[in-house]
């Protein structure tokens, strides 16, 4: 995993400090390392999609925490990227269930609306495409996950058109795109029939 | 207490204990790397994997607790299955290149697979690669091999006390090293050589420079600093090839610091292999009768009160009695031990460890005057985060800021800290009250100022005012940083009647009123003026000392005697001959012997023997290897004013501490990069 020193240094804006202070009020006191995710995820969005190093530190300083310590937690989860990225982060679900429902073919959709391949940034800066392992929306597989939007129940078709939609600065309904809600049956409920 | 059996063998075990220690306590072995009696559980290794009945798959014993009624089976047909699954797959990603591993013939992982493993691997794809880390001038890495049992990463945090190290990325993207690959900046670090079950983490200076079946392993002794730490000496021919730590839980259980183990390149340069004598100011090549000729004809008609005698850091026992007898045949009575002028004076509990190292675990608070443990004896220093890990700890500091790896409350700068704690001007005052065993230690940088005795006897007011010293308890301690301290004291190798110490040894060189100075291995002095006088250093290496003298006669270095050394809790531990000195260097004592025959005062004894029955006649205490005795609790110390100056530890330098230590290149490189990088890590963080 490269980390990108070329950005300088790093400082949460007020509203974002304000933010982790009332993360970090969540943990008893001493405790304070317990919020290094939503710090971290708070620094990624500020920073435009990934994590420099510089915010790596600024977040080890901000808890008292060792680098090295931050350090893993950043590079252990797939959520953060620790290289440079596009802002707008467009990541699609390959594991088995998805794959099963045609995985493939929204991929090569997505990189085809694009223009650009996996672990890639497209030409123009805007957008970051990237595999991803299950999200836990198996139910409405096939699924992609864009900045903090689910987009489920995908053809080929409806994936191009949430791109295209994006790429054109709106912002598409979330959701099943199969019209359906939620994880219902397309028949229609079959239980939880009062409800 | 639960009872298992284990292979048909019933034990009972302490509650709490794991199927892995009940296993080892029925003296059945089990195949581990991950697990280290000295490191928390990790369980991420799965080498441990036995069967438990009832239990629907194989248990990880290191990680599952002993429960009454387990019946184990740590060889059957299940349990043998399973560890060698395991071995096939970390073998998976391990490269096969045990020929050029320096770790081949000592590899847990290579004797594993031996006695555990599979015949052969079903992989037939590619092994992953992984790019080796950079972690500093001691600790080379080759990280294909890694298994990633996390040992490295527990030993930083938890016993180094230096959270560099970690795991990068997850799965089969995990990768150990340091923050940015920085150099790990622990002194401590060298561990973790020894702690890696694979060749991953190597030693730098010894790497491709031998292979272990062809060193012969020698026990001795280290003297970089006044711990004693038990250390194994590795020499291949003549040559040191490295140096390990040997287990003694009292004293440096299995660890030893990183200058210890990387010193030893220092023993083979800018040696003294053959006596010089001063001729016109300029030294040149002699023999032994020559150097011992000149040194007659210069004390010939010298008044006994113009000679004077000062024993260095690692002096060792035998060589420093040699040296007393020789200045007590010559009727001199300006000798001194105490190199750095450490006002040490008294009783015998005013020069000790009293609470012993392996004590510190008992206590219950520490207040530590003027002494920076850390660099001064690394040791000591992972004993007591040892001991505050454990929790119940309070440790209070006065003077010698910096970081110690552990949290400690500030109670002040110098003396009048001191005073006013015991004056029950700062709270931490309570803290020693409540204690039940509270300890203090006083270090060299409370001691060896002007005031130094004034420290000594208000510390020594201080254990007694906060019950420090019981019947069964004595929390009194002084750090030494000298090997030689202790068994010097011991010795008596302070001024005599009407004689002078260091410091007016010195004086009296530059005045005149001292003609003649002979040096034991003296290094660390202000050799400002000594040039007025006639120096006879005998020593082992070019060093400060030999640049004044008019005389050298070389001496062995400590891995080239078998000597004798007292470590600060006043033990007696002995080292062996692993080397021979280079060239026409010899023993200490028998140089010592050599020339008060030549100066017509001949020294009752020929042999080793001879001369240890007549240190142990007056002190039967320094014969009894490795044993402490208790000294009695008694005056020490002298009233006086006490200073103003803050306590300062007089290690600058951790990495060049003695002339052995200077002449290293390991340890250049340290001070460079560690020692430059921790400096940078104080600066920014402040
Ligand atoms: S480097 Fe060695 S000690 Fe560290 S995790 Fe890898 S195998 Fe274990
Ligand atoms: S497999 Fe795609 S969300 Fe679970
Ligand atoms: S030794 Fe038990 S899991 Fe590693």
């Amino acid at each position: 995993m490269s980390l990108s020193p070329d950005v300088e240094s790093f400082a949460f804006t007020p509203e974002n400090e304000e933010r982790a202070r009332a993360h970090i009020a969540k943990y008893p006191e001493g405790r304070q390392a317990s919020a290094v995710l939503p710090l971290l995820h708070l620094a990624q969005a500020q920073h435009g999609g990934w994590l420099p190093q510089a915010a790596i530190e600024y977040v080890a300083a901000f808890l008292e925490m060792p680098k090295i310590r931050v350090e893993e937690v950043a590079s252990f989860y797939d959520m953060f990227n620790t290289g440079p990225t596009a802002r707008c982060q467009v990541r699609i679900c390959t594991t088995t269930p998805c794959w099963l429902c045609g995985s493939d073919d929204i991929v090569a959709a997505v990189e085809a609306a694009l223009g650009c391949k996996v672990g890639e940034n497209t030409a123009d800066g805007r957008f970051y495409l990237r595999e991803f392992e299950c999200l836990g929306a198996c139910a409405n597989a096939p699924m992609m996950w864009i900045d903090d939007d689910y987009y489920e129940d995908l053809t080929p078709e409806r994936a191009t058109a949430v791109i295209e939609a994006l790429k054109r600065g709106e912002r598409p309904a979330p959701g099943p795109q199969s019209g359906r809600q939620g994880a219902i049956p397309f028949g229609g409920k079959t239980t939880l029939l009062e409800v | 207490m639960p009872k298992l059996t284990i292979d048909g063998i019933e034990v009972e075990v302490p509650a709490g204990a794991t199927v892995f220690q009940a296993c080892e306590l029925a003296g059945r072995e089990v195949p581990h790397f991950c697990y280290h009696p000295r490191l928390n559980i990790a369980g991420n290794c799965r080498m441990c994997l036995v069967e438990v009945e009832k239990a629907p798959k194989p248990v990880a014993s290191c990680a599952m607790p002993a429960a009454d009624g387990m019946v184990v089976h740590t060889a059957s047909e299940k349990a043998k299955r399973a560890q060698q699954g395991v071995l096939e797959l970390l073998l998976i990603n391990h490269p096969l290149d045990c020929p050029i591993c320096d770790q081949g013939g000592e590899c847990d992982l290579q004797d594993l697979t031996l006695f555990y493993g599979p015949d052969s691997s079903r992989f037939a794809e590619n092994k992953r690669p992984v790019a080796d880390k950079y972690m500093g001038p001691l600790i080379s890495t080759h990280m294909t091999r890694c298994i990633h049992c996390t040992r490295c990463v527990r030993f930083a945090n938890e016993i180094a006390g230096v959270e560099e190290l970690g795991a990068t990325g997850r799965g089969e993207d995990m990768e150990i090293t340091t923050y940015l690959e920085h150099a790990v900046t622990s002194e401590l670090s060298g561990n973790v050589i020894d702690l890696c079950p694979v060749g991953a983490l190597n030693s730098k200076p010894y790497e491709y420079s031998a292979r272990t079946w062809e060193l012969k392993k020698h026990e001795s002794v280290d003297v970089m600093d006044a711990v004693g730490s038990n250390i194994r000496v590795d020499v291949r021919g003549n040559e040191v090839m490295r140096i390990l730590p040997r287990l003694h839980e009292d004293v440096n259980e299995e660890w030893i610091s990183d200058k210890t183990r990387f010193v030893y390149d220092g023993l083979k340069k800018r040696r003294l292999d053959r006596p010089w004598v001063k001729r016109d100011g300029k030294l040149e090549a002699a023999d032994w009768r020559g150097a011992m000729a000149a040194i007659r004809s210069r004390l010939d008609g010298v008044a006994a009160t113009k000679i004077a005698a000062i024993a260095g850091d690692q002096a060792d026992l035998e060589a420093m009695a040699a040296l007393k007898d020789l200045m007590g045949a010559l009727g001199s009575p300006n000798l001194d031990c105490r190199q750095d002028g450490a006002k040490l004076e008294g009783a015998r509990a005013g020069w000790l460890f009293n609470t012993t190292i392996a004590g510190i675990e008992q206590a219950d608070a520490l207040l530590l005057v003027g002494a920076f443990p850390r660099y001064e004896a690394s040791l000591v220093n992972a004993r007591i985060r040892k001991r505050q890990r454990m929790g119940g700890f309070e440790i209070g500091r006065i003077g010698c800021p910096g970081d110690l790896t552990y949290p400690t409350t500030e109670v002040g700068a110098g003396p009048q800290s001191l005073a006013d704690l015991l004056a029950g001007e700062h709270s931490f005052g309570e803290v020693l009250e409540k204690a039940e065993r509270p300890m203090v230690i006083v270090g060299p940088g409370a001691l060896a100022r002007p005031d130094g005795a004034a420290v000594l006897a208000k510390a020594r007011e201080a254990a007694e005012r906060f019950g420090m010293v019981t019947d069964d308890w004595n929390g009194f301690n002084v750090l030494h940083t000298a090997a030689s301290r202790v068994g010097g004291m011991d010795l008596g190798l302070v001024p005599g009647e009407g004689g002078r110490d260091v410091e007016g040894i010195l004086r009296g060189a530059r005045t005149g009123e001292i003609e003649v100075v002979y040096l034991l291995g003296a290094d660390e002095l202000d050799t400002r003026g000594l040039e007025n006088a006639f120096v006879i250093y005998q020593g082992s290496h070019g060093d400060a000392g030999a640049r004044v003298a008019d005389v050298i006669l070389p001496g062995a270095a400590y891995t080239e005697k078998a000597a004798t050394w007292v470590n600060l809790e006043g033990r007696p531990q002995r080292s062996k001959l692993t080397a021979f000195p280079p060239g026409e260097a010899k023993e200490d004592w028998r140089i010592l012997r050599a020339l008060s025959e030549v100066l017509d005062q001949k020294l009752p004894y020929d042999t080793p023997a001879q001369l240890r029955r007549r240190i142990v006649e007056p002190a039967p205490r320094l014969g009894r290897i490795d044993r402490i005795e208790a000294a009695p609790w008694a005056e020490f110390g002298a009233a006086g004013k006490l200073d103003d100056a803050p306590f300062v530890s007089p290690i600058a330098d951790f990495y060049r501490t003695c002339a052995i230590s200077r002449a290293s290149a390991v340890m250049e490189a340290c001070v460079e990069e560690i020692r430059g990088q921790q400096l940078k890590a104080t600066g920014s963080d402040d």
